[in-house]
């Protein structure tokens, strides 16, 4: 049976898994710059300003972390900050670390 | 959607397998060197080389029978030739594979030499391959199909698009009466218990976190940084940043049955619907164990483009990401790139990966099969003595 087809309306830089996640994936090179994103459940779309270059593939902050602080993807903890991170700016290992593997620092 | 038509080997023992290779099995690697001369021979056979089978002991050993006579046992596998260096080991295979009813022939190296084992070797595969030719495909149900699913050289792309396409198909296999294993016993780290609350019974719930515990605190044991083998440095690359990620990624292709049954290393399954197995995370490892479990089809997601295949069970590669598929096509089954632009949604997604899956199942070769991706890499759960 086919689905409604989401808006195809050139496309969006960045998709979020679900509202409340903390962190969106770009689906093609963006940035920086203003960007369109949207939410991959509902298709309900959205801006964001994007602080550096965030290459396809790879996770924009979508609100300000402190440091140490809880990451939400898929609505789940995904790791905790090193350091202090923007909203609009690029996460990944180097300021992203395991809650689990102990010693992956 | 009227049930299509799908044909398979249906074996002595029922199984229904969706290839008819007669294989050549070294119970050893001293016996590599004559089964793959075998095999060149006889073409159309298929030598499976391997680097273990020598003073291996205790679980690491069973383990080891296990898998290769689950190999040779596969129902892809009509007929199996299987050579080692003394009888004993080489009898064990043998008598293993062919408590299926398909034939096996068995030959040792030791008093006899390569040369003489080549010649006798060779005339009964010979034999088992004019005899395999003549068995032809039947009607199978989808639920007959033994499939299991891993994902590899994962990224972001993977969570979002090629493994809920996965899960789709996933689904339908078990809504039909199928059974689908999936494992990767660390990469469910940080949604562990997103499986658990799945498990069917409490007693399937013990089984998978105590398969969940012992191999997570034996990698904590270690005291071994993972960062860069768990995530991989592929996964880094294409944007995952620790292991709780990757593993909601992967649960993404899990689908949305319960848990039947949490079962040991190349286990057979016994319960219809989604089981747990306890596996390694590294790709040919995970296949050769659902192989040797019986498994005839295999689903594979992946993002940065792992291009792994296996001998006997063909792996369907699916992969969401534009570039991936713009730069590795040839490894592409099924390119599902355009869930990441919204072009269209999971159901014809899942719709693009069943259609592959049932000509897969009725013959068309994968991209991993054409490329002669035969990897083939046997777990050890501790060093040989």
């Amino acid at each position: 049976m086919p689905e409604p087809a989401p808006s195809r309306a050139s496309g969006v830089d960045f998709l979020a898994h679900r509202p409340g996640d903390d962190v969106a994936v770009a689906v093609r090179d963006t940035g920086p710059g203003p960007a369109s994103a949207a939410y991959l459940d509902s298709g309900h779309r959205f801006e964001i300003m994007a602080r550096d270059a965030i290459p396809l593939g790879h996770k924009i902050a979508l609100r300000d972390l402190a440091e140490s602080e809880d990451v939400l993807e898929y609505g789940v903890l995904i790791g905790r900050t090193r350091a202090p991170v923007a909203a609009g700016e690029l996460v990944h290992t180097h300021n992203l670390r395991s809650a689990r593997w102990q010693k992956s620092v | 959607m009227a049930e299509k038509r799908l044909t398979g080997y249906r074996r002595p023992d029922g199984r229904v397998g969706i290839r008819n290779h007669v294989v050549i099995l070294p119970v050893d690697d001293l016996s590599n060197a004559v089964a793959e001369s075998v095999a060149r021979a006889i073409p159309g056979t298929l030598a499976i080389p391997h680097p273990y089978g020598r003073l291996q002991f205790g679980a690491d050993l069973e383990l080891f029978f296990q898998t290769m006579i689950g190999t040779g046992a596969n129902p892809n596998v009509a007929a199996a030739v299987v050579i080692g260096i003394e009888p004993a080991w080489t009898e064990r295979i043998a008598a293993g594979i062919a408590a299926t009813g398909k034939p096996v022939a068995q030959f040792s190296i030791e008093r006899h030499g390569d040369l003489r084992v080549l010649e006798m070797a060779s005339r009964r595969a010979a034999q088992l391959l004019q005899d395999a030719s003549e068995l032809t495909r039947e009607p199978a149900g989808r639920g007959e199909l033994l499939m299991s699913i891993k994902c590899g050289e994962s990224d972001t792309t993977s969570g979002l698009g090629a493994n809920p396409a996965t899960s789709v198909a996933v689904d339908r296999h078990i809504a039909a009466g199928g059974t689908v294993i999936f494992g990767e016993t660390t990469e469910l780290t940080g949604g562990e218990h997103l499986i658990a609350e799945r498990c069917a019974t409490d007693e399937v719930r013990r089984k998978f976190q105590a398969f969940f515990g012992e191999y997570f605190a034996m990698v904590e044991r270690t005291g071994a940084n993972l960062l860069g083998s768990q995530p991989t440095q592929g996964n880094i690359r294409g944007g995952l940043s620790t292991i709780e990620e990757k593993a909601l990624g992967n649960i993404q292709k899990t689908g949305t049955a319960p848990v039947v049954d949490a079962l040991a290393p190349a286990e057979r399954p016994t319960r219809a619907g989604l089981n747990f197995m306890d596996t390694s995370c590294a790709a040919a490892e995970f296949i050769t164990l659902t192989a040797a479990a019986g498994a005839v089809i295999h689903l594979f997601p992946t993002g940065q483009g792992n291009v792994v295949g296996h001998p006997v069970e063909p792996v369907i590669k699916i992969s969401a990401n534009p570039l991936t598929v713009a730069t590795m096509s040839e490894h592409i089954d099924v390119d599902v790139s355009g869930l990441l632009q919204l072009e269209y949604g999971l159901a014809a997604a899942g719709d693009r990966l069943e259609d592959v899956i049932d000509r897969t199942v009725s013959g068309r070769l994968t991209c991993a099969e054409v490329l002669g991706h035969r990897e083939f890499a046997l777990t050890r759960l501790h060093p040989s003595a």
